[in-house]
């Protein structure tokens, strides 16, 4: 056993996977290590490593096709056979293991034309059009022809042969041309093995081998989810990008960060001048580890989508027409119209909101413009309408307001606990590498009121689905932490060691109570008490257990109680402090535990520290030079409170639309129309936008230097790669506003911003952009207590010393079901679009979802007479909208479910105002509602026609608006549609 | 109504079957048997029952000859085209067949009744040339007895 350097240079192929885990090379460990001879050169490897990787490591690259090493080997394409001293023949160096004193040849004149062989078979049957091809500079195929020395076919191309197989563009992101298939599997391989989705094969055999979409199918209409992973795996060009095809190869390149969800990939932007003409998944990324899905590796072209506003623009009130002025003008306009509504309606009377898909830096900025330009705590951020029961529940219990494990922690996780969370749509880059780990056997168990993917699908399924009702998430974590007890499962040792004792007394005196028994709550949450059982035995006792959640915990109003129980849960079985467990939110947006971090919220101050301790206070007010408030601000949903009682009456809102992502559109409309100012700093005319006075053009991520933190709390690097569309990078927009409001910031890029936020906030300390570009990325907290960052937290003790179990007493929801509202309405998302759609929206992923649907089971739809595709009502207490039916056993009877990705939706106009006992954040999973079938002709609710009247005049103030309006009313799917179905 | 019994026939062979190890192939046999082909609309419900992908059954299905994917004649005439049957006039054999039959390999003659298809070697050497019609094998056909037994399959049916 001894220590082995593990090279990963990613510009290079491998050619097989490293046998050593991400786990023994975290933790350097000693492994048993093989030596032996390739080419005259003494090569010491891990054992396990195949001829081919040992060589490639010593720079000795054999020629091969089929293989690549984020896949197994295959040992197909007979390209990287060797001569191995002693044994007979030539075995694939993919497949054959390196081996104590082996002494390999990879190269002689045997080999050469054994290899030059088979070289010429491929290229008898390929299309010889190099010079024209898309994969031109790119082709392994065209690689290996050189390598191998290949100068003639003397089979001639005159042959049965597959040169005219025709090509399938279906897909909108990339072309399978079948003639350029040299059938080496690597597609159907990465589709299964880095996927997991198995949506590709082989058909037939022999000559007549073909790559094959389901069933012979168009790509578009099979079971690809179009990750790209097989385009990435293709040595040649029959899996290309469009954007390849129609540009050429990039010249380029940058790695930064995916600015979707909360997985936090890295991307190799890959760059032709100022274009992105690709964005790859880069294979050293720690959260994605080379794969992407299809909205960060395709969905980039909203960047530069006609739609983007590049010029500020100025208006006094909302029926006014837009006029386009200069930066200086709009800070001007805009200082004076706030500082004006603080002389008149006082200091507190304006506010901000930030964003989770902005950059730390820019929340950062924010926060501080508020605090300090605005001399109030009025900041708050949309984290607050997802994970601020996360990071109030977590801080409660643990100690960090984060979770606590990284992404590599799933690959020794032995049971998956997957609650409220729907990974395969909305983090599908996880959702692959919890897949590979459940097809190893590890065990899986569901807690969702719907049956998501991870239920089944192939190769994988949930030992337990447990169907509960919406609003009953606390009534099930006690059953499970109940049966735990009951049974006497839970880690006596691990309670008594780390957590706090009353506490826990109190706890188990609370949750032994009968009341927890899974008999009892069955009619709570709807779960039969012998699955809840099960499940709960299972996670106490199979090995490693790791909760991974999302929004359907913590979206309720019990949204903090249920993330405690789950952290209690933990607690309970000692299922924290080390790699495969743990605690793990899954944030939705890139960056909301950045902006949570960066002191977004009106209560903290960057890093999560009360405004009212006064030893944190003075640190920032030293730094920044002024006092700074010591009461908490206001929430997002107080300053629309405070909006409609007319005491607020300026918001600037960077990166968010909360007039169609917030609750009860009705009373955001309300609190929009009742500000004097509002300033929106977005790339888009949003809905929000169209109740605002002054627009600030915002930079997308590929416009801008910074820093996102994803849900393993990984800071990784944002570049830019093109000049900002509308000339300013976003921290430099706030910097200008807080200037002209006259508190001055003098940054000259979000380096400076980073070190500012690093000498203020211990748990980022060590964090530089020099360790940044370094190391990739980095895990906080990263200070001097841990010099290289924290990939697991809580390790020998709880952040906040001891763990303490919270009671957490099952408090069923005001909403309720009636004779009224017989059903109750949960929402989520799917895995083409991202959240409010503003960015996927306006890209070709429109192809697999164009609007939103009503998903209803069949019994409820037939006591409703309601048919699959037919347009239906759904009424609440707080409004109601129509969208079309699809009817499906997917949701449980009395339960229907809807995504919110299309403003016209008008998904949250149904939902209601209650919220999260301790954070605010709105109860979006629970809406009692009835259904019906529309019949009368109008196909739209009220609201959606007041909805499609007001966006029609708001494009008509634009100064482009006529044209806008044309480009809409042809991107419109839905008028005709809706013609369709009036004239049946 | 034949949906139907299609449908009740791919449960059938997937129900018992589904707890055998490795129960793709067993379930196709039967179907196959049992249909005469493996109705493509019907990939779902086996690849569902063994938590496969379509693709995955689509690719073994595809992978084997004696797999069909489009319904066959009610008899099917298989001729050896294998190297021993060549050699004692197999292609004599398959000349006769299909102008007998005015069909091509592969196809199936317009009454629906019998389809034809050249198989790699029957394992009947040597008693070439061979064919086999449904599950019967003849060695030592002549282009006469060869004739002669399609007749007879002909008049089976009146």
């Amino acid at each position: 056993m001894i220590r082995i350097e593990h090279p990963n240079d990613p510009s290079k192929d491998y050619g097989t996977p490293s046998p050593v885990t991400y786990a023994e090379i975290a933790d350097k460990s000693d492994l048993d290590a093989i030596t032996g001879i390739i080419d005259g050169v003494e090569i010491t490897v891990a054992k396990g490593t195949s001829v081919m990787r040992a060589a490639a490591i010593a720079d000795i690259n054999i020629p091969k096709l089929c293989a690549t090493d984020s896949i197994k080997a295959f040992g197909s394409c007979r390209l990287c056979l060797v001569q191995i001293e002693g044994r007979r023949g030539s075995p694939a160096s993919c497949t054959t293991p390196f081996e104590e004193g082996m002494v390999v040849t990879t190269q002689n004149t045997e080999l050469a034309e054994l290899r030059r062989g088979v070289m010429e078979l491929y290229i008898s049957d390929h299309p010889l059009d190099c010079l024209t091809c898309s994969a031109n500079g790119d082709c392994e195929l065209q690689d290996m022809a050189g390598a191998v020395g290949l100068r003639e076919v003397r089979y001639g191309f005159e042959g049965e042969n597959h040169l005219d197989e025709v090509k399938d563009e279906s897909n909108p992101y990339f072309t399978f041309d079948p003639s350029k298939c040299i059938s080496c599997s690597r597609c159907v391989r990465a589709c299964e093995e880095t996927q997991g989705t198995f949506a590709l094969t082989i058909e037939n055999r022999g000559f007549a081998s073909k790559v094959s979409a389901s069933q012979s199918q168009d790509f578009v209409d099979s079971e690809c989810v179009s990750c790209g992973a097989c385009v990435q795996a293709c040595p040649t060009a029959t899996l290309t990008e469009k954007t390849i095809i129609e540009a050429g190869q990039p010249e380029h390149s940058k790695i930064t960060t995916c600015a979707y969800c909360g997985v936090g990939c890295a991307f190799k932007a890959e760059m032709k001048g100022e274009q992105v003409v690709r964005m790859t998944p880069y294979k050293n990324g720690e959260a994605n580890r080379g794969h992407s899905c299809v909205k960060g590796r395709f969905a980039f072209g909203y960047a530069t989508h006609k739609e983007r506003i590049t010029t500020p623009m100025i208006r006094n009130n909302i029926d006014e027409q837009w006029q386009v002025v200069s930066w200086q003008e709009a800070f001007s306009f805009a200082a004076k119209q706030l500082k004006g509504i603080q002389a008149k309606y006082g200091r507190k009377s304006i506010g901000g909101i930030s964003s989770s898909r902005c950059t730390n830096e820019e929340v950062y900025l924010v926060q501080k413009m508020v605090r300090a330009g605005f001399g109030n705590n009025n900041i708050d951020t949309c984290a607050r309408v997802c994970h601020s029961p996360t990071g109030y529940g977590l801080k409660q219990t643990l100690g960090e307001s984060a979770g606590t494990q990284n992404f590599d922690s799933v690959e020794d996780c032995d049971v998956a606990m997957v609650m409220g969370a729907n990974p395969t749509d909305a983090h599908p880059v996880f959702a692959s590498r919890l897949k590979k780990r459940l097809r190893q056997g590890a065990k899986l168990i569901v807690v969702d009121p719907r049956r998501i993917d991870l239920v089944k699908s192939p190769h994988i399924h949930a030992e337990h689905h447990l169907k509960l009702l919406p609003g009953t998430n606390v009534a099930f974590i006690n059953t499970m932490a109940h049966v735990i007890v009951r049974d006497q499962l839970y880690d006596a040792k691990f309670v008594a060691e780390r957590c706090e004792t009353e506490a826990f007394k109190q706890w188990m005196q609370f949750i032994s109570d009968d009341k927890h028994s899974p008999e009892n709550n069955e009619k709570v949450t709807g779960i039969p008490a012998a699955d809840v059982t099960a499940a709960a035995r299972l996670y106490a006792t199979g090995g490693n257990s790791a909760i991974y959640y999302g929004l359907g915990v913590t979206e309720h109003s019990q949204g903090s109680t249920a993330v405690m129980g789950i952290a209690n849960l933990a607690m309970l079985t000692g299922n924290i402090g080390r790699r495969g467990v743990g605690v793990n939110p899954l944030r939705g947006q890139n960056n909301v535990q950045g902006s949570c971090d960066m002191g977004s919220f009106p209560h903290e101050l960057p890093g999560y520290r009360s405004v009212a301790d006064d030893a944190v206070r003075s640190t920032f007010e030293k730094a920044w030079g002024l006092p700074i408030d010591n009461e908490p601000g206001y929430r997002i949903n107080n300053m629309l409170d405070a909006a409609v009682a007319g005491e607020y009456k300026g918001l600037y809102v960077q990166g968010e639309d909360i007039a169609q992502s917030d609750p009860n559109t009705h009373h955001v409309e309300a609190a929009l129309r009742n500000l004097d100012c509002l300033i929106v700093h977005d790339l888009f005319l949003n809905e929000t936008a169209k109740y605002a006075t002054v627009f600030l053009p915002g930079s997308s991520f590929l416009e801008k230097n910074g820093t996102f933190t994803n849900a393993e709390r990984r800071i990784s690097p944002v570049r830019r790669v093109m000049k900002p569309l509308a000339g300013k990078e976003d921290w430099e927009v706030t910097q200008d506003l807080c200037n002209a409001m006259g508190f001055p910031m003098n940054y000259s890029h979000p380096r400076e911003i980073m070190q500012e936020i690093a000498s203020l906030t211990p748990t980022f300390s060590n964090v530089t952009y020099e360790r940044l570009d370094k190391e990739g990325s980095i895990q906080w907290p990263c200070n001097d207590e841990a010099p290289d960052g924290t990939p697991t937290m809580h390790l020998d003790e709880f952040v906040r010393g001891k763990g303490l179990f919270k009671v957490t007493e099952y408090v069923p929801t005001d909403e309720k079901v009636t004779r009224r509202f017989p059903l109750l309405l949960t929402t989520g998302r799917i895995l083409s679009q991202y959240n409010v759609g503003a960015q996927t929206r306006r890209t070709e992923n429109n192809t697999w979802h164009d609007k939103d649907l009503l998903e209803i089971h069949p019994s409820d739809a037939v006591d409703r007479g309601i048919v699959d595709g037919d347009r239906v009502k759904i009424a609440s207490r707080s409004g109601e909208t129509h969208l079309t039916a699809q009817v499906t056993e997917r949701v449980q009877p009395s339960v229907v479910y809807t995504t919110f990705h299309h403003p016209e939706s008008g998904a949250n106009i149904i939902t209601t105002d209650n919220s999260d006992w301790a954070t605010n954040c709105p109860e979006y999973k629970v809406t009692a509602v009835q259904i019906s079938k529309v019949i009368q002709a109008r196909q739209n609710s009220e609201w959606q026609d007041q909805f499609e009247s007001f966006t029609e005049k708001q494009l008509e103030l634009q100064p482009n608006g006529k044209e806008l309006q044309h480009n809409r009313d042809k991107l419109q799917p839905n008028s005709k549609e809706l013609a369709d179905i009036e004239s049946k | 109504m034949i949906a139907n019994t299609k449908q009740q026939a791919v449960l059938l062979a997937i129900d018992e079957n589904k707890h055998l190890e490795g129960a793709l192939l067993p379930i196709l046999h039967r179907i196959q048997h049992d249909l005469g082909h493996i109705p493509s609309e019907h990939v779902i419900d086996i690849a569902e029952a063994l938590n496969l992908s379509r693709a995955e059954v689509h690719g073994v299905i595809t992978f084997y000859h004696s797999f069909k994917t489009e319904p066959r004649g009610k008899h099917v005439i298989e001729v050896c085209r294998a190297e021993s049957c060549q050699a004692k006039g197999g292609r004599a054999i398959e000349a006769a067949v299909k102008a007998k039959l005015e069909i091509d390999f592969d196809q199936t003659t317009d009454d629906g009744e019998i389809t034809l298809e050249p198989v790699y070697c029957l394992g009947n050497c040597a008693c070439s040339p061979a064919v086999k019609i449904d599950s019967q094998l003849y060695g030592r056909v002549t282009e006469e007895s060869v004739s002669d037994l399609i007749d007879s399959l002909k008049a089976e049916q009146h």
